[in-house]
């Protein structure tokens, strides 16, 4: 019964334990050797060329600016490596709204019944997934921005709301106020429509009536929007040319334009093939069931089979989320200070390569960590509770 | 069905699909004009005829140029013999037919090598000398021979050490092809489309006995093990390549002895080893856990040793299962050598495209959009075919559907 009598028998180089832990020693000690060996050359080679090893270069003054942010060159290195953060932050958010937004209809217009969409979905689809993502961002900033789009002289003006030149691309945007007050808002806007929603739901199940959970929730998202928007003074303005430059609304860099396209277009059409994909993974009876109920063939997508698809998309997309933020670093090719052109530019005037990298693969690993996590919890909330 | 019954169902079932169909369909006319008006008349394709060398080989001196053909031969020699082989092994397990006239087996290749014949074709026409010519033809012949001897090896048992030394084979052809190369010429002076897909080929082989390791260590029951397979994946699958690319052009000098100055193409494929080493793992990990059970206690039952359970019986499965999406992990690989141009400034084929823009004779005249389009064309290719051929390969092996 007792384990001593066990290994007594056993020899312990036939023990199963010993060996196990043995051998994970092993390995541990071989690993730990390789990295030793890294970690001597480094000291050694660092010390030959007098280069800091430390996170002290962190409170150097930057003396360098980012295009378009008000942040003065002689602020320290962290912030400007926080700036950056920042625009990674603003160009992925952008991107994966708009790339999934994009995606979903391209893939629900593959299955569509009509031959003409059903083709140019997929001729999208098979042209721009293959293709590598650096070939839209040149594409994007040499054809597109430099080639196509005009003079800010004669910028295009659509539907007036917009001012589209070579010197970027202003939309409308709001004025007044910090934009963390306004993310604040949109935060609480959520939060009562989710409340607001799930009070419905409650009742709904206790009496008989009908939920209408999504216009409810609607009403409350708008009406504390727009309490939240007046009560701090926003205001929408659209951007207007101005001699040589924009005024009014928001001047999106031409670089800033060139890395979102290009993200929002590749990875829209890898979106499309996983929402392809989910909507064939959806049991065919679900979709004659709801023939069977009368249901439009909208609100058969939308009620009944998007739902479940999107339950199945879900960790595909957290995937090609988790891309897209680790791909919004190729803006540093083309010019835009997000995380990799701060750290890079930082190292050029003097930052120490490795810890300066370092930090900057740590802050997009931490990234990457949140947003699975994010995605983890999603996909545990839709999973499918078996009975 | 004739057309018109076609029609009513493709195109206009309703009145809102009638007028989708319209709005889309001259769309899609439009652009289709656009860009057929711009590949035969308005593009100014003069810059790819002068720099075609340039684009597909880089720098490389003329004078070994033919070192690149033999290779080129040797690998579509492999390539004819493996479809070969597998024919072969699939005639001898009655999955397909044994006899099949040789005109209808050509006709069903050339169904699915179109595209990228036609595109050689292009190339060919487009370039001014004989060699490329004579490469084509060489490599033609050594694919048509591999594919007609093939079957005869697919067919017949192999045993276990007929197995290792064709596996072996298949995998040092690489290697050794690059020191056949690189004795002539060094790696610093390679370039162009070729670069690209050397940098794929081998960072693929090389990555593969490190990702197998890690995705038996995530599996392991052995805690040390487990954590350190993890921490490794996960760190490598959250940071991005390009950052890692930038790290290992100014940092990795720091990490090796003084007197090693690895050149960058190699500090390219170190990276791109590593980091789709860690990709490789989750797929294989994909693999091991879609192998049944009692695989492992039949492995058991036998009595084989622990390796022998895994060597044997568990991994050729694994590895068998998840083969698609190993194929989508090489196409990924293969778009994101381009970043080792963006990165590093490795002369690869889109590296080679920007700089042909500044030339003298074309500088101010941009040019962007038809190299571009060229070095689209050409990652493309490949890109599709090979998604084609793994799609087709996932049919037939019936992933999902059984």
């Amino acid at each position: 019964m007792t384990p001593t009598t066990a290994s007594a028998r056993t020899p312990f180089w036939r023990d199963v334990r010993v060996l196990s832990w043995a051998f994970q020693l092993a390995v541990l000690a071989v690993v730990g050797v390789v990295l030793l060996w890294l970690y001597g050359n480094y000291t050694s080679n660092t010390e030959r060329q007098n280069i800091p090893t430390g996170f002290s270069w962190l409170d150097n003054p930057a003396s360098f600016e980012i295009t378009d942010n008000p942040m003065s060159s002689r602020a320290p290195v962290k912030d400007a490596i926080y700036q950056g953060l920042l625009n990674t932050l603003r160009v992925s958010v952008a991107g994966i709204i708009f790339a999934t937004v994009l995606g979903v209809l391209i893939g629900v217009a593959r299955l569509s019944g009509n031959w003409v969409l059903r083709t140019l979905a997929k001729v999208y689809v098979e042209a721009v997934r293959n293709t590598p993502l650096p070939l839209f961002v040149f594409f994007a900033t040499l054809v597109i921005v430099l080639g196509v789009f005009p003079e800010i002289t004669q910028a295009w003006n659509p539907l007036g709301l917009f001012v589209v030149s070579n010197r970027g691309v202003a939309v409308p945007w709001f004025t007044g106020g910090a934009g963390w007050t306004l993310l604040a808002i949109f935060a609480v806007a959520g939060l009562a429509a989710w409340l607001t929603a799930r009070w419905r739901r409650r009742r709904a199940d206790r009496t008989d009536g009908l939920p209408h959970t999504g216009w409810w929730a609607l009403g409350a998202f708008a009406l504390l929007l727009t309490v939240g928007w007046f009560a701090f003074g926003f205001s929408i303005t659209v951007p207007e040319v101005d001699g040589r430059r924009t005024t009014g609304g928001m001047r999106m860099l031409p670089s800033f334009f060139a890395i979102f396209f290009a993200l929002v277009i590749y990875t829209a059409s890898h979106i499309a093939e996983i929402v392809r994909g989910s909507i064939q993974a959806v049991p065919k009876g679900q979709g004659e069931a709801a023939d069977a109920l009368a249901l439009s063939s909208m609100q058969r997508m939308t009620r009944v089979i998007l739902p479940q698809a999107m339950r199945i998309a879900i960790p595909p997309l957290g995937n090609q989320y988790l891309n897209l933020i680790k791909n919004s670093s190729l803006g540093a090719a083309i010019g835009y200070y997000e995380l990799t052109l701060v750290t890079q530019t930082a190292v050029g005037n003097g930052a120490p390569a490795v810890p300066a990298f370092t930090l900057a693969m740590a802050i997009y690993i931490a990234i990457s960590l949140v947003t699975s996590g994010i995605v983890n919890i999603a996909n545990r909330r839709m999973a499918l509770v078996e009975r | 069905m004739n057309a018109r019954t076609w029609a009513r169902r493709n195109l206009f079932r309703s009145v809102p699909d009638g007028v989708c169909t319209i709005v889309f369909g001259a769309l899609g006319l439009f652009l289709l004009y656009k860009t057929l008006n711009y590949v035969f008349f308005t593009g100014r394709w003069t810059i790819i005829q002068d720099n075609l060398k340039l684009l597909m080989v880089g720098r490389f001196p003329v004078a070994h140029l033919p070192r690149l053909a033999v290779s080129a031969i040797v690998l579509a020699g492999w390539a004819g013999f493996l479809a070969g082989f597998v024919r072969g092994r699939q005639i001898r397990d009655g999955k397909a037919p044994a006899h099949v006239s040789l005109a209808r087996r050509v006709r069903a290749a050339l169904g699915r090598i179109w595209l990228p014949c036609t595109v050689i074709l292009l190339l060919l026409l487009l370039s001014t000398t004989i060699g490329p010519w004579l490469t084509a033809l060489g490599a033609a012949a050594a694919a048509l021979a591999g594919w007609l001897i093939g079957p005869f090896v697919g067919k017949r048992r192999l045993g276990r050490a007929g197995a290792t030394i064709l596996v072996l084979a298949v995998a040092a052809t690489p290697l050794v092809l690059y020191y056949y190369i690189v004795t002539a010429v060094g790696f610093d002076g390679w370039g162009g489309f070729y670069l690209n897909l050397y940098l794929a080929l081998v960072s693929i082989v090389l990555c593969y006995p490190l990702g197998v390791l890690l995705a038996l260590g995530r599996r392991s029951k052995l805690p040390l093990i487990q954590t350190i397979s993890i921490v490794y994946i996960e760190a490598i699958r959250g940071a991005p390549l390009f950052v890692l690319l930038l790290l290992a052009n100014t940092a990795l000098q720091f990490f090796v002895p003084a007197d090693v100055a690895p050149s960058k193409p190699a500090r390219a494929i170190v990276v791109f080893t590593l980091f789709t080493a860690a990709y490789m793992a989750e797929i294989i990990r994909g693999g091991l856990q879609s192998v049944p059970r009692g695989q492992f206690e039949a492995a058991r039952a036998l009595g084989l040793s622990p390796t022998r359970q895994t060597g044997l019986i568990i991994l050729p499965q694994a590895l068998r299962n998840v083969i698609p999406a190993q194929i989508g992990q090489l196409i990924s690989l293969f778009k994101d050598t381009v970043l080792a141009g963006v990165a590093m400034g490795l002369f690869e084929l889109l590296e080679v495209a920007d700089a042909i823009t500044q030339q003298g004779d074309f500088r101010g005249q941009r040019l962007s959009p038809e190299v571009l389009a060229f070095s689209g064309l050409l990652f493309w290719t490949v890109a599709y075919t090979m998604s084609r051929e793994s799609q087709r390969l996932e049919r037939r092996l019936g992933v999902g559907t059984r």
